[in-house]
């Protein structure tokens, strides 16, 4: 089987270092964005297995850019995890309404965020 | 698992992007002081500090955390306008992005911060975040914080039930009922994945209800049409089952019915989880509706937000390109790769010589090759160079809090302009420039600016205005600073030069001149010595600072309008532009920047008064002439100045004054090797370098050289001054 490859989007480098070395520790192949435009633009040429997404980010945030994943047929079904800080109800109701498979909320560590990652491709 | 070595790297990273984003805060802030506050500044300025606060929760950073969350509530309330910016709240603001600075050097280095400050600006915050307000029976702020809907920082797994909850002892049977929508699968769910996760929990049976299920021509393959019946028996709370449901809860039905296996079924417990959401009511046939557009779409929202991409980076001071092409790079591997460069280049001119030496360049078309090189050569130079330059924006942003706090400190009203803050420097500049700028700007605000009073009684805004600019000229950067104070007040700087013996009381000095006294050692205006400006240092430190970077500084001064300092700086301390000279068969570099002109000294010309002091005629006046080769102990006999060149320096002392060298070679561009690294401390000598033909020659501290040389060379030209 061909290693899982989770497309990150995050504008914060040190949340995108963080995720990159708890999920390559998982085995995972990581690509990286620092923002909706960005991602969209790397989703040109990757297919990702998961992707996991900031929401407060410049220029397309992470609702914004979920949204837009989800009208392509080919990301139809790829579960996208929202990284948050808060874990309002609010909020999760937000992600969920934007087409969000689930949510990460911060700060995490690496256990707990392969835990999730897994919860939604195992 | 994490290793130590890369969560220490991650750190190191954070605290680098703190630096970033206290930036951003501080040019956000700054924007919206000049009036600027529309929606994307605010969020810019949110999404900064939203991102400290996360990055502190990863590691702990309890106290930042805190006062990130107080700082950034505000800044929500203020971005969805719940509240409105007022000049109170902007300086609330500018005050908790200082704190914020302090917090985060505090943590990285493990130093301490004023605590009661921090309390006092946090509860500053809370009241005006609609929080509790300030109450004195509540000791501290960080009681305070308790009231906040913020979950505080933990690592531990409660969040999603892993291990966290607590076991009931006693087993519990639940019946749930299931029935997902398409969305559920749409956002990437599955019925599969929950039912093996519930099974987790504790014994389970699930029946499929497949009633719904159409002919198979009518089946729609993105449709839902399965419900399921879950008997499950575990010894989890109804908060684990929840927890198993949480990603998927607004798109299915679900019921959750629990009742502990000896209580009486009277007492069941029914929760329903599903909300009266307007998805939960839309009906089934809608999926097609929800179908999937097609891409043209996707690409079209991109190109809709390219324009936004292309924005001039320095705009809004973003510190990363968007497009994520950058990569970080070890300092101490990109000054190694300077450092070779600089040999590269030495050796490069090496081989021309040789090949010019041996007479074969000429023949053979080398010299075309050659020549290449050197383009090559320079250009690899000036790339390699250009990875380590740095915009001056950070340390624009530093003063900016200087300003800020001299400001309150003085009762002055002052704002600060920047310009050309995306203008590049070496770093190795930029550090050494902190201080000098400090005092300069220290200096604009203190003496510079008139008190409120006296402004409006001059006529002018009660707010005073010091300019902050930076701009590439001709191969150099030059940074200016200026005040519309009062000006120099030459009345009092020629008193106070009289009085302290500097110059004569009838001397004839330009306006010029007179300013320039302010660079004279020990010279201070103020007859006490502020405790702001002051600090044991004087413009002339400054000055010296700016030369020992290879720069210059230059004042003008209009009474009344205000004062502006130019200093102008190389772009790179690891190259100069020289002039070789030789004294007494030794070569030598002077830097090019301390020259003011060149002259081959006539009898006429050249005075001796005594042995030991010459001058030299230089512009209608007189120039002390200093023997290089005496000076550094080359020779023990004085040069003929007859034999020899002449060349007219500026020092730290405002009077110029000539170095004796017996010849002028060449000039060019040296690449700057130190000696104190490499040998150690040498009076006289700055640095050392490696001409084309392999010898090493010694760069010239021409301040230095002048100092030492005794004020008497001065005293002599100012007697012949006066006796002409």
């Amino acid at each position: 089987m061909t290693q899982p490859t989770i497309l990150t989007v995050d504008d914060s480098r040190t949340m995108r270092d963080m995720l990159r070395l708890a999920l390559a520790d998982a085995g995972y192949r990581v690509v990286q964005a620092v923002d909706g435009v960005h991602g969209l633009e790397v989703l040109s040429s990757e297919r990702p297995n998961v992707i996991i997404t900031d929401i407060n980010m410049p220029r397309l945030d992470g609702f914004g850019f979920i949204a837009q994943v989800r009208t392509d047929s080919r990301f139809l079904g790829v579960p996208i995890l929202v990284l948050t800080t808060e874990s309002s109800a609010d909020k999760k109701s937000l992600a969920r309404r934007a087409g969000a498979t689930g949510w990460i909320v911060k700060p995490f560590d690496s256990m707990k965020l392969v835990d999730v990652v897994r919860r939604v491709t195992a | 698992m994490a290793t130590v070595d890369g969560m220490a790297a991650i750190r190191e990273t954070f605290f680098q992007e703190c630096a970033e984003q206290l930036t951003e805060v501080e040019a956000g802030l700054a924007a919206m002081d000049e009036g600027t506050a529309d929606a994307e500044t605010i969020n810019a300025v949110f999404r900064a500090v939203h991102s400290i606060k996360g990055g502190a929760g990863a590691f702990q950073l309890d106290r930042l955390v805190r006062f990130a969350h107080a700082f950034e509530t505000v800044l929500d309330l203020l971005r969805g306008g719940k509240i409105a910016l007022s000049e109170t709240l902007l300086k609330t603001m500018f005050h908790s992005n200082d704190a914020l600075a302090d917090l985060v050097a505090a943590s990285r280095g493990g130093g301490e911060v004023d605590e009661r400050r921090m309390d006092a600006l946090t509860d500053e915050l809370l009241s005006v975040g609609g929080g509790p307000a300030a109450d004195p029976a509540k000791p501290s702020a960080a009681d305070q914080m308790d009231g906040l809907d913020f979950q505080p920082i933990t690592l531990s797994f409660d969040e999603f039930g892993l291990g966290g909850a607590t076991p009931d002892p006693r087993a519990i049977a639940y019946s749930i009922t299931f029935t997902p929508r398409a969305e559920l699968y749409q956002k990437g769910n599955e019925t599969a994945r929950l039912l093996r996760r519930l099974g987790q929990l504790g014994e389970m049976t699930a029946h499929c209800d497949a009633s719904a299920l159409p002919p198979i021509d009518k089946l729609d393959p993105g449709g839902a049409y399965l419900s399921w019946r879950i008997e499950l028996t575990c010894d989890e709370g109804p908060a684990a089952i929840e927890e198993v449901f949480d990603f998927v809860v607004d798109d299915c039905e679900l019921t959750i019915v629990s009742r502990q296996e000896d209580a009486p079924r009277s007492e069941d417990e029914v929760r329903v989880v599903s909300p009266d959401s307007p998805l939960a009511e839309a009906p089934r046939s809608d999926v097609a509706a929800n179908s999937p557009e097609p891409a043209p779409n996707r690409s079209a929202a991109i190109d809709a937000a390219r324009p936004a991409a292309e924005k001039p980076a320095g705009d809004h001071g973003k510190s990363e390109p968007a497009s994520g092409a950058t990569i970080r790079v070890d300092l101490d591997r990109v000054d190694r790769l300077i450092n070779l460069v600089g040999e590269l280049v030495i050796n490069q001119a090496m081989l021309s010589q040789k090949m010019m030496e041996a007479g074969v360049a000429r023949t053979s078309g080398i010299d075309t090759v050659l020549g290449a090189l050197e383009q090559l050569t320079r250009e690899i130079q000036e790339g390699v160079m250009a990875t380590r330059a740095q915009p001056v924006k950070p340390l624009f942003q530093r003063m900016a809090r200087i300003v800020r706090e001299l400001a309150e400190e003085t009762k002055k009203s002052v704002r600060l302009r920047t310009d050309g803050e995306t203008t590049e420097v070496d770093r190795t500049v930029i550090e050494r420039l902190a201080d000098p700028l400090t005092h300069m700007i220290r200096n604009a605000v203190d003496h510079g600016l008139e008190t409120r009073e006296a402004r409006l009684a001059a006529g002018k805004p009660e707010q005073g205005e010091v300019r902050l600019s930076a701009a590439h000229r001709s191969g150099r950067i030059v940074i200016e600073v200026s005040d519309d104070g009062g000006g120099i007040n030459r009345a009092k700087v020629r008193a106070k030069a009289v009085e302290k013996d500097l110059i004569q009381a009838d001397a004839q000095l330009s306006d010029g001149d007179l300013d320039n006294l302010l660079f004279l050692p020990g010279f201070s205006t103020n007859s006490t010595v502020s405790s702001i400006s002051g600090r044991g240092v004087g413009m002339d430190v400054v000055k010296r600072s700016v030369q020992a970077l290879g720069g210059r500084i230059s004042i003008a001064s209009r009474p009344g309008l205000g004062s502006t300092f130019c200093m102008s700086l190389p772009l790179t301390l690891a190259v100069l532009d020289g002039m070789v000279v030789s004294v007494a068969d030794e070569t030598f570099v002077v830097p090019l920047t301390a020259i003011v002109e060149t002259l081959r000294p006539k009898k006429s010309d050249v005075h001796g008064l005594g042995v030991e002091s010459r001058v030299i005629a230089d512009r209608g006046g007189f120039a002390p002439l200093i023997d290089v080769g005496r000076e550094l102990g080359c020779r023990a006999d004085p040069a003929d100045p007859l034999a020899g060149v002449a060349l007219v320096v500026e020092t730290e002392i405002s009077a110029r004054c000539a170095l004796l060298v017996d010849a002028i070679h060449d000039q060019r561009q040296v690449v700057i090797k130190s000696l104190e690294a490499n040998y150690r401390n040498v009076p006289g000598i700055a640095a050392a370098t490696i001409l084309g033909d392999g010898r090493v020659a010694l760069i010239l501290d021409v301040d230095t050289i002048v100092a030492n040389c005794s004020r008497g060379a001065f005293a002599s030209a100012q007697v012949l001054a006066a006796a002409s």
